[in-house]
């Protein structure tokens, strides 16, 4: 089939969808919308351009993850706890979800595949440095990285180190550049 | 919307993503996607059942052009969707074959 074919027969299966009463062209336009923008890093990435530039806000946020993404009105994915860590020239964190792949997906969207799988999950308890450096970050020897181990009931999210250059840049410029792979801890933000 | 940002699909049979989000390449695939979002949410059929037919469908490995990726993942997707309906008898595959050709005889500059 060529592009048109599939993209007529897609049309004519919502068309025969809708009259049946199955879907809705409304519902469809929502679902799209949600995968394409709430659903999505753009959530985690907002919260960290706010806590960068609200020190009262990141206060809240280290505090009770949960209560301060509340103010974000996210919608689509409870969060049932979230914590969020900071990274600091002493410490650096990286979160994984040993057991499945537990992930806080209102904030960062659907979980990349190399979450699930199971070497990034046995291997960045064991030796983080080396599976940081597959993802060319580097972390200097005298910060302690520390892994974060997720679970059903606790999810966790990086709050990455602004670079310094970015200082003074409007909230907008600063969340589109929080890339999702820092805010799980595999990557450092760079100038 | 009750986690569907969990999609119970496999590791081997998920959409393409980019930094966490779900890749559409060209309006058609994100409505298929989100067509069968929204049947599973109608009880039309079970996720477990789409992804079998979508695993069914990417063996089978038919598709028409030679590309990959995000294109060729939503052709699979589609022609699962298509088969799924029809195995339940919500959409028989003449029923939209029909309406497919009558779609495609439309005068010319319907096209958007």
């Amino acid at each position: 089939m060529t592009d048109s074919r599939m993209a007529l027969r897609a049309e004519a299966l919502e068309s025969l969808l809708i009259e049946k009463g199955l879907v809705d062209a409304d519902r469809i336009e929502e679902t799209i919308a949600f995968y394409n923008e709430r659903v999505g890093p753009m959530n985690g990435a907002q919260v960290v351009a706010r806590a960068w530039q609200d020190a009262a806000f990141k206060g809240r946020l280290l505090d009770d993850g949960t209560a301060a993404i509340q103010e974000f009105g996210f919608s689509g994915g409870q969060v049932d706890k979230l914590v969020v860590l900071e990274n600091t020239p002493d410490t650096h964190n990286v979160v994984v979800c040993t057991l499945c792949s537990c992930y806080p997906w209102a904030v960062l969207g659907l979980p990349p595949r190399w979450y699930k799988d199971p070497a990034y999950r046995s291997r960045v308890v064991r030796e983080p440095r080396a599976v940081l450096q597959e993802f060319g970050t580097t972390i200097p020897e005298n910060t302690t990285v520390q892994v974060w181990d997720s679970s059903a009931e606790i999810r966790y999210m990086v709050l990455p180190a602004m670079p310094l250059s970015w200082t003074g840049q409007s909230h907008e410029v600063l969340a589109s550049k929080v890339s999702r792979d820092s805010m799980i801890g595999v990557q450092v933000l760079l100038d | 919307m009750n986690d569907v940002g969990e999609l119970p699909l496999s590791d081997d049979c998920q959409p393409p993503m980019a930094n966490g989000e779900v890749l559409f390449d060209e309006p058609w695939q994100g409505r298929v996607f989100a067509m069968a979002l929204l049947l599973v949410e109608q009880e039309c059929f079970a996720w477990d059942e789409f992804q079998a037919a979508l695993i069914e469908a990417i063996d089978d490995g038919e598709v028409s052009d030679a590309r990959e990726g995000t294109y060729a993942y939503y052709e699979h997707f589609q022609e699962a969707l298509k088969r799924v309906l029809a195995s339940k008898n919500v959409v028989e595959s003449t029923e939209l074959n029909a309406r497919t050709a009558a779609f495609a005889d439309r005068p010319h500059g319907h096209d958007h």
